[in-house]
C-alpha cells in the first residue's frame, strides 16, 4: 500500500498513522513514478513466452538472411546468381554433375541434384539452372525481409501522416482523405497490388528527377508499401478523432497552445503505441503479398531472389526435386507464423482493448 | 423499404460506373501502354500506327472512346480483345465465370462452417488445450501462402501419394464443367476448396473466437443465464448471433473479392482458367477491353456482396434496421 487513498490522507487518519511511525520522525513516504505505458507494456511482454520465443525465431531468421553472402562464399561455394549447367560437385567420393540427366519418365532432360543434407555445397539441391538453393534461399530471406521492411516503414509512415492529417484538422481534408482511404479499403487489396505490378514492374518509372529502373527492388516496395495504408489509416484517424475531444488536448487548446505543439505533445505520443502494435502484423502481411507477387513473376526480377521467386523456379521441378519450392515456403510461414505470434503479444502488451482485423 | 432498396441500386451502379472510368483512365495514365502499338505490332510504321489507331477508334476523344467501349461491351457486345484478334470478350468471361464461381462457392461452404466450428469451439472451451490447439491451427492456416499451400497439396494428391488409396481419386490438374459430369467436377475442384479455405477458416475462427468472448461478457448475456437457459443455447442464441455480424460483414467482402479474381493465386496453381487468370493475362498483355470486361465484372460482385452483407446484418441485428 504504497498509495494511500485519498481519505487516508486527511486529517482524520493521524490517529493511525501514529501507529506505525514513532512520534517526532516524519513520515516516510516513498514515491514511485507512476510507470510509463512502455514500462507496463514490457512488463506484459516479458511474461508472454510465446511472443518472447516469436522475437527470437525471427532475429536468427534475419541474422541467417543477413549473413548470406558468408554462407555463399564459404559453405556452398558457388555464385548462386550464375547459372552453373556443367558443375560437378564430390559427394562420398563420387564425382556428380549438378545436372544430371534424367531417370525418371521418358528420360528426356536434365534433374538438378537433390538435397546433399550436409553442410556444403547444395544442402538443398540446386534449381533447373544448377545454383544452390540453400544459398539462394538465404538470399531470398534478405530480399523478401528487406522489401517487407522498408514497406512497412512506408505504410506507418504514410498512414500515420494522413491519420493524423485527416483527424487533426477535420473538416474538408478530413472528409477528402476518408472517402479516398473507403474507396481504397472497398478495393481488394492483394488485386491492387496485383494491377499495380503488373502495370508497372517490366517498365521504367519516372517520378520527377527520380527514375526507378525496371528489376528494381524499390518497385514492389513502393506498390506493397502503399497498399496496406488505408488498413493502418483509419484506425490512426479515429484515434487522434477521439484524443481531439479528450481533457488534455482541450486544455492544451484552452492554455493557448499552438496547433504544432499540440500534434508535438499530445497527439503523436499517443498515437505511437497503436503504431507499434501494427508493425508485426504489416510486416507478416507484406511477406505474405511479396512472396505472391514474386511468385507471380511481378514482384523480385530474376537473377535477383526472394523467397517467392525461388517457390516460382521450383514449380517445374515440383514433382522431382520438391525441395527447391518447399524450402522457401516452409520459412515463410515460419517467418509468417513467429510475426503473427509476435504481433498476438505486442497487442496484447500495449493495447489489450483495441480488436485489429487486418487481411 | 422500396425506397432505400432502389436508393441502394442506383448507389451501386454510380460506384460500377466509377470504377470503369478509373479502370480506362489509369490505362490510358500508364506509361508504354499505347494499344496501337500493340495492335500494330513492332517495327510499324507511322502510317500503319494511324491506320491503326483510327480503325479502332483510339484517335478520338477519350470520353467518346470511353462511350463507344461501353456501347460495345452493354449494347451490342460485340467488343473484341485488343490483342487476340477476334476473340470476343463477353463470352470469355461468360465460359470464365463458372469456373471462379465453382471454386470460391464451394470453398465459401467449407470456410464459414470451418469458421463456425473452430471459432464456437475455441471461443466455448476458451483456455483449455482445444482452445490452444485449434488456435495454433489458424495461426498456422492465416501464416502459409496460399499458393506454396496449393503446391504442397499438388505434391501430394498428384505425385508423392497418388499411387497410394488416400489420393488415387484425385484427376488431374483442370476443370470439369458441372453441368457435363458432376462428380467429375467435384473431385476436380476438393482439392483447391480446400486449399483456398485454409486461410478463411483460420481467420474467421479467431475472429469469431475474440467476438464471441467479447459477447459473453455482456449484460445480457448474464440476464440470460440467469433465466435458467441452458449454456449451450446462451452459446448459440445469444452469443453467436451477436458475433456473427462482424464474420457476416467479413465474408461479404472477401467473397465479392475472390469471385471477382481474387482467387487469382489458386486458379494459377491448380490451372484453373477462372476470371481471376483471364484477368491477370489480360493486365499482363494490357487488352483494355478485356481488363475492362473483368474489372466492371469484378465491382458488380463486390458491390453485390457488399449490398447482400448489409441485408444479413439487418437480418442478423435488429438494432441495424432503423438505420
Amino acid at each position: 500500500m504504497e498509495t494511500p487513498r485519498l481519505n487516508e490522507t486527511t486529517s482524520s487518519s493521524a490517529a493511525m498513522t501514529d501507529d506505525t511511525t514513532p512520534p517526532g520522525q516524519p513520515t516516510p513516504r516513498r514515491h514511485r513514478a507512476t510507470e510509463g505505458p512502455w514500462a507496463t507494456a514490457w512488463r506484459r511482454l516479458k511474461r508472454d513466452h510465446a511472443a518472447l520465443c516469436a522475437f527470437a525465431v525471427f532475429v536468427a531468421i534475419v541474422l541467417a538472411s543477413a549473413s548470406a553472402p558468408l554462407y555463399a562464399t564459404y559453405v556452398s561455394r558457388t555464385n548462386p546468381f550464375d547459372t552453373n549447367l556443367n558443375g560437378e560437385i564430390v559427394i562420398d567420393g563420387e564425382v556428380r554433375q549438378v545436372l544430371e540427366p534424367s531417370t525418371e519418365g521418358l528420360g528426356l532432360g536434365l534433374t538438378p541434384i537433390g538435397p546433399t543434407w550436409r553442410f556444403g555445397p547444395y544442402a538443398l539441391g540446386a534449381d533447373n539452372q544448377g545454383r544452390d538453393v540453400a544459398a539462394r534461399l538465404l538470399y531470398g530471406g534478405r530480399n523478401s525481409l528487406l522489401i517487407a521492411g522498408v514497406a512497412a516503414v512506408i505504410c506507418l509512415v504514410l498512414a500515420i501522416l494522413v491519420g493524423v492529417v485527416a483527424g487533426f484538422f477535420g473538416g474538408v481534408v478530413d472528409m477528402v482523405l476518408s472517402r479516398v482511404l473507403d474507396v481504397l479499403w472497398a478495393f481488394p487489396i492483394f488485386l491492387l497490388a496485383i494491377s499495380l505490378s503488373i502495370v508497372l514492374i517490366a517498365r521504367s518509372v519516372r517520378i520527377g528527377p527520380i527514375e526507378i529502373r525496371s528489376g528494381s527492388l524499390w518497385l514492389p516496395i513502393f506498390i506493397i508499401g502503399i497498399v496496406f495504408v488505408p488498413y493502418v489509416a483509419r484506425p490512426i484517424r479515429g484515434h487522434v478523432l477521439i484524443l481531439m475531444k479528450s481533457e488534455f488536448v482541450l486544455a492544451a487548446i484552452g492554455l493557448g497552445a499552438s496547433p504544432l505543439r499540440i500534434l508535438a505533445r499530445d497527439i503523436l505520443p499517443n498515437i505511437v503505441t497503436r503504431v507499434v502494435v501494427f508493425v508485426p502484423l504489416i510486416l507478416a502481411l507484406n511477406m505474405l503479398i511479396e512472396s505472391a507477387l514474386s511468385f507471380l513473376s511481378i514482384g523480385v526480377q530474376p537473377p535477383d531472389a526472394s523467397w517467392g521467386t525461388i517457390i516460382q523456379d521450383g514449380q517445374g521441378l515440383l514433382y522431382s526435386r520438391p525441395m527447391v519450392a518447399l524450402a522457401p515456403g516452409i520459412a515463410i510461414v515460419i517467418t509468417v507464423i513467429a510475426l503473427n505470434i509476435l504481433g498476438d503479444g505486442v497487442r496484447d502488451a500495449l493495447d489489450p482493448k483495441s480488436s485489429i482485423r487486418v487481411v | 423499404m422500396i425506397a432505400a432498396l432502389v436508393a441502394r441500386l442506383a448507389q451501386m451502379l454510380l460506384v460500377m460506373f466509377g470504377i470503369s472510368i478509373v479502370a480506362f483512365l489509369i490505362f490510358f495514365a500508364t506509361p508504354g501502354a499505347d494499344p496501337s502499338a500493340r495492335i500494330a505490332g513492332r517495327n510499324a510504321s507511322q502510317e500503319t500506327l494511324r491506320q491503326v489507331r483510327h480503325d479502332f477508334g483510339l484517335d478520338r476523344p477519350l470520353p467518346v472512346q470511353y462511350a463507344l467501349m461501353m456501347k460495345r461491351l452493354f449494347i451490342s457486345r460485340d467488343l473484341t480483345s485488343f490483342v487476340n484478334r477476334g476473340q470476343k470478350v463477353i463470352p470469355t468471361v461468360m465460359r470464365a465465370i463458372p469456373i471462379t464461381l465453382s471454386l470460391v462457392g464451394g470453398a465459401a461452404v467449407l470456410w464459414v462452417l470451418g469458421g463456425l466450428v473452430v471459432g464456437v469451439v475455441a471461443g466455448a472451451t476458451r483456455g483449455s488445450a482445444i482452445d490452444r490447439t485449434l488456435m495454433i491451427l489458424s495461426l498456422i492456416g492465416i501464416s502459409m501462402p496460399v499458393f506454396w499451400l496449393g503446391e504442397v497439396a499438388n505434391l501430394l494428391t498428384q505425385s508423392r501419394w497418388h499411387d497410394t488409396w488416400v489420393f488415387s481419386w484425385v484427376p488431374a490438374l483442370g476443370y470439369v464443367p458441372l453441368t457435363v459430369d458432376p462428380w467429375g467436377w467435384f473431385k476436380a475442384l476438393v482439392i483447391p476448396w480446400f486449399t483456398l479455405a485454409t486461410l478463411y477458416v483460420g481467420l474467421y475462427g479467431r475472429v469469431l473466437r475474440a467476438n464471441l468472448i467479447e459477447t459473453m461478457q455482456e449484460d445480457f448475456v448474464r440476464t440470460a443465464r440467469a433465466k435458467g437457459i441452458g449454456e449451450a443455447r446462451v452459446l448459440l442464441n445469444h452469443g453467436l448471433r451477436t458475433s456473427l455480424v462482424a464474420f457476416v460483414t467479413m465474408f461479404g467482402l472477401d467473397f465479392g473479392a475472390l469471385v471477382g479474381g481474387g482467387a487469382l493465386l489458386t486458379e494459377v496453381v491448380f490451372g484453373l482458367q477462372g476470371v481471376g487468370k483471364l484477368t491477370y493475362d489480360a493486365l499482363q498483355t494490357l487488352d483494355l477491353p478485356m481488363i475492362l470486361a473483368n474489372v466492371i465484372y469484378a465491382s458488380f460482385f463486390v458491390v453485390m456482396a457488399n449490398f447482400v452483407v448489409d441485408i444479413l446484418h439487418v437480418v442478423i441485428d435488429p438494432r441495424a434496421r432503423d438505420a
